[in-house]
């Protein structure tokens, strides 16, 4: 029941689920799994958002939980080698001594595994600065759909040939189970300025992050709450968000005192400029906590309004922001939700929060349809399906807005390339609807994959 | 052939006349040191590079894409190579929305014309590559050429966020968008990151862009020993101070560097001052300039540089455009050169003593330069074309291939004759990925007709 369910909307029940400690049992499991022609799915602590790690097509669950040894740190190379289970967070907890740290920081980090964050090619608040995990992934330890056991990239970065650690990270586990990470490790910055821009208009704050992205400031977060999400935040966490205003920017410049100071003041400015009611900023290291705390919480607080939520991922072009809020509004009011906004907007990652009672199906038909409203509105506005979440399968079947059959063609050979069988983590990605190859899967007698 | 109408004849069909070349003097011009195309082709639109790829497929003819030809050295001469594509007129910007700090561009666009664009609107593409003038965006993705900002800004990689290519089966595809944050589906495009045409035809590439910094500075220090320029640049990179380069190199490199300053600004400079150096490049706000500097000058005076330097936005403006040449230069420093890239996994440790002590007589000369991301230059220069000579090339090349490896560090013969590249190999030993590497060029180019034997491993 546990492994049937992961942080989406989707469930896919396993009949199997082992727990390796070695990439050898790995190899092993996958080669008995190839014998029988069942189904791998691999799983990090199962906190994805797009059923990337859940059992659409039954078959055995390799759960990474035990091989969560940090095996190596160059401190002096700024290097790290863990294995797939390690916690997001527990990278930083180890190296932070010395001052560095791990960039990527899904909002699930405590909890997050780095497999999981390489599977998916998660994001986080500061991508905006730092980028995406494959940003930081030097090199790979993967084993194949045979069993055979290969490493990809290198300890530098920089190995000749094709970039195939690109390749990997992101690919949803659908190529390979990942079993070995070497990730760079970041130095954190001399300064940190954490500001809260308080506005009693939407508008007001997404125009200020349009202007900011136009004058070429790229601050390390800029995230907004809209005014009913940071409500239930606040009646939550007391992060010191205030109550009545209608959205809030949560901004965060780093680097030289000098630059962080000039590039926080040309930040307030703006802020100011687009009538900003009051712009905060943290004093000291517990003030900055508090209002990330109120940030990365902010899923957790909406949970206590309604018995789920559905919590999309969708990119926009940066200046489109006013627009694509206006028209997730809309979809709200259409749909019969209250849709609440917290969100990567440096970025254009939209994070609309549907809230739903699974048990009312008709409801649960309302929400899906909502959310594939806006995330159709995204690409339309020239966007993307997802910025961090992934595709797993929960967006399979809206590939096709972007993708054409030539694209599909192409995936589909670099697919077949590493998984003929399709016996890695089938279902996902690929629109089932254009036949994408998975009726080679043995249909497992279980649940073969549904929404909740 | 699978008609009795002539190539060229039919070329000329698909594309209309006046597009399709095939006199000597143009086939030599897209020649790679020996084979030449038997066409030349210039396709106006992506639509025409697709039809060209299905004709080259159904009639099992090679192809290779070209820019402004800079680079068609890098690797080995293709096994086939029946059709070059010129692609310099597919040169427009297809969208810059610089609200959003992101371009779309065409392949075939000169990177000096681009930078006029974004430029204008006070924006840049962190890709500092040599041959700006002339070298397209799609010739600088496709080669995978070093940028000399990649300490501050990283590679392609980093900030290449979509791309459009024709694959090997004539089909326009497509990865990544124009968003600057995207995990919709396999990220292609990066493969295509230094594949030297291997997998596609690129036809257009999407870019995050970046502000133009307000101010540039430099900093230089000299040293008597590699050890203590070693302790200074390893120094510099626990700082916390943020470099867009930080080199450091030989007197030699230094004679070099010199030289390729005094022809581009006319400037005599006291480079050419002997000792090991290390050159910091730096670039923000005033106030951030004015603070680098000062710290440099107190850390250099602290680790007793033989002397040290600032150096103004405008002249270091120079050096690093002389940094980005140093491919160019280097390769024509003496009559035969071998330069090589190595890129090393520990560069604070005694790796870099190690890779140079082995230089012996009789190849006298030899210039070398480190950047702060691991990346080094060594370029083995041989005054003499003779057969002791080319023997002493060889044996250099080859220890430091097996030193290299040794370290788990990475060489590349970037240019060589074209004699030692066969003899020695370009990417040294094969790696133990290259089967996956095999599928990947499979799974893109199934007849195998994209600048076939080019590539890492002969794919």
């Amino acid at each position: 029941m546990l492994y049937e369910f992961d942080g989406s909307v989707e469930k896919g029940r396993p009949e199997v689920i082992v727990f390796p400690h070695t990439t050898e049992d790995v190899s092993r499991i996958v080669k008995l799994a190839a014998k029988y022609q069942v189904p791998v799915v691999g799983r990090g602590a199962g906190t994805g958002l797009s059923g990337g790690a859940l059992a659409r097509g039954g078959g055995v669950m390799v759960v990474f939980a035990r091989m969560n040894r940090i095996l190596e740190l160059d401190l002096e190379n700024r290097r790290a080698v863990v294995q797939p289970g390690v916690v997001n967070l527990d990278i930083t907890r180890a190296v932070e001594h010395a001052g560095l740290y791990f960039a990527p920081d899904p909002s699930s980090q405590k909890s997050c595994t780095i497999g999981g964050n390489v599977a998916e090619n998660s994001g986080g608040p500061h991508t905006l600065a730092y980028g995406l995990t494959t940003n930081h992934v030097v090199a790979l330890e993967l084993v194949l759909p045979d069993g055979e056991i290969v490493r990809v990239g290198s300890r530098h970065g920089d190995a000749p040939g094709y970039d195939l650690r690109g390749l990997f990270v992101g690919s949803e586990g659908t190529l390979a189970l990942v079993t070995e990470i070497t990730v760079k490790l970041s130095r954190r910055a001399e300064a940190i300025k954490t500001l809260l821009a308080i506005f009693d208009a939407v508008g007001d704050a997404s125009h200020t992050v349009v202007e900011m992205t136009a004058r070429g400031i790229t601050p390390a977060a800029c995230e907004m709450l809209d005014g009913w999400t940071l409500r239930a935040v606040e009646d939550y966490i007391h992060a010191g968000f205030p109550r009545d205003s209608a959205a809030v920017l949560l901004i965060e410049v780093e680097g030289l005192i000098e630059a962080a100071e000039s590039q926080a003041a040309a930040i307030a400015e703006i802020c100011n400029s687009n009538h900003a009611r009051e712009v905060r900023t943290a004093r000291d290291e517990r003030d900055r906590d508090l209002l990330w705390k109120g940030r990365r919480n902010a899923f957790g607080a909406l949970g206590r309004l309604a018995p789920s939520n559905y919590v999309l991922d969708g990119v926009i072009p940066r200046s489109k922001l006013p627009e694509a809020l206006e028209k997730i509004h809309e979809t709200g009011k259409k749909f019969g939700f209250q849709i609440g906004n917290i969100f990567h907007a440096g970025d254009g990652n939209l994070h609309p929060i549907v809230l739903y009672d699974p048990r009312d199906k008709e409801q649960f038909k309302r929400a899906i349809a909502a959310a594939e409203e806006i995330i159709r509105m995204c690409v339309s506005l020239g966007g993307a399906l997802t910025g961090e979440h992934g595709v797993g399968m929960e967006k399979n079947e809206l590939m096709t807005l972007l993708f054409s059959d030539a694209d599909f063609d192409l995936m589909r050979r670099i697919h077949d390339a590493f998984n003929p069988d399709s016996s890695l983590n089938p279902g996902k990605i690929f629109p089932l609807s254009k036949g994408c190859g998975e009726i080679r899967v043995r249909k497992s007698t279980q649940s073969s994959g549904a929404r909740r | 052939m699978s008609s009795t109408v002539s190539l060229p004849l039919r070329l000329e069909k698909l594309l209309g006349g006046g597009r399709v070349q095939v006199s000597e003097s143009v086939l030599q011009t897209f020649g790679i040191a020996g084979p030449a195309p038997m066409a030349v082709l210039k396709p106006h639109s992506p639509d025409e590079v697709a039809e060209i790829v299905s004709f080259a497929v159904a009639e099992n003819l090679a192809v290779l894409a070209c820019g402004s030809r800079s680079k068609l050295g890098l690797g080995l001469p293709p096994s086939r190579y029946d059709l070059a594509l010129d692609m310099t007129d597919l040169r427009q910007i297809a969208h810059y929305d610089p609200g959003d700090l992101t371009v779309s561009v065409d392949a075939g666009m000169p990177l000096l014309e681009l930078a006029k664009v974004l430029g204008a609107k006070n924006q840049f593409l962190p890709l500092a590559v040599p041959f700006p003038a002339t070298s397209t965006i799609g010739g600088a993705i496709a080669s995978g050429i070093d940028s000399v900002l990649r300490q501050q800004y990283g590679t392609a990689r980093d900030f290449l966020i979509g791309a459009e290519f024709v694959d090997g089966t004539g089909k326009k595809c497509k990865s990544g968008g124009r968003v600057v944050k995207n995990v919709t589906g396999y990220d292609l495009h990066k493969l295509l990151i230094g594949s030297l045409g291997t997998l596609g035809v690129i036809t257009r590439l999407n870019f995050r862009t970046f502000p133009l910094p307000e101010s540039r500075g430099a900093h230089r220090s000299t040293f008597p020993t590699l050890e203590s320029a070693l302790n200074f640049h390893s120094a510099l990179l626990k700082s916390g101070l943020p470099f867009s380069n930080l080199e450091l190199f030989d007197a030699e490199f230094a004679t070099l560097l010199a030289a390729s300053l005094g022809k581009a600004s006319g400037a005599r400079t006291s480079l050419g001052a002997g000792g090991w150096q290390v050159v910091a490049c730096f670039e923000g706000s005033v106030a951030v300039i004015h603070r680098i500097r000062r710290e440099l000058m107190e850390r250099s005076g602290r680790m007793q540089a033989l002397s040290s330097e600032s150096i103004d936005s405008q002249p270091a403006q120079q050096l690093e455009a002389a940094f980005r040449e140093a491919f160019d230069w280097l390769r024509r420093a003496a009559p035969s050169v071998a330069l090589l890239r190595i890129v090393l996994p520990r560069i604070a440790s005694g790796d870099v003593p190690d890779l140079l002590n082995g230089s012996q007589p009789p190849l006298q000369r030899s210039a070398f330069t480190l950047r702060a991301c691991g990346v080094a230059y060594l370029a083995l220069l041989a005054d003499e074309e003779d057969a002791q000579a080319n023997a002493a090339l060889e044996r250099e090349v080859t220890r430091l291939f097996s030193s290299a490896a040794e370290k788990k560090a990475s060489a590349t013969l970037l240019h060589a004759p074209l004699w030692l590249r066969e003899r020695a190999g370009v990417w040294g030993a094969k790696r133990a990925d290259f089967q996956m590497m095999q599928r990947v060029r499979q799974a893109f180019d199934p007849h195998n007709i994209f600048a076939p034997g080019r590539f890492v491993g002969g794919i």
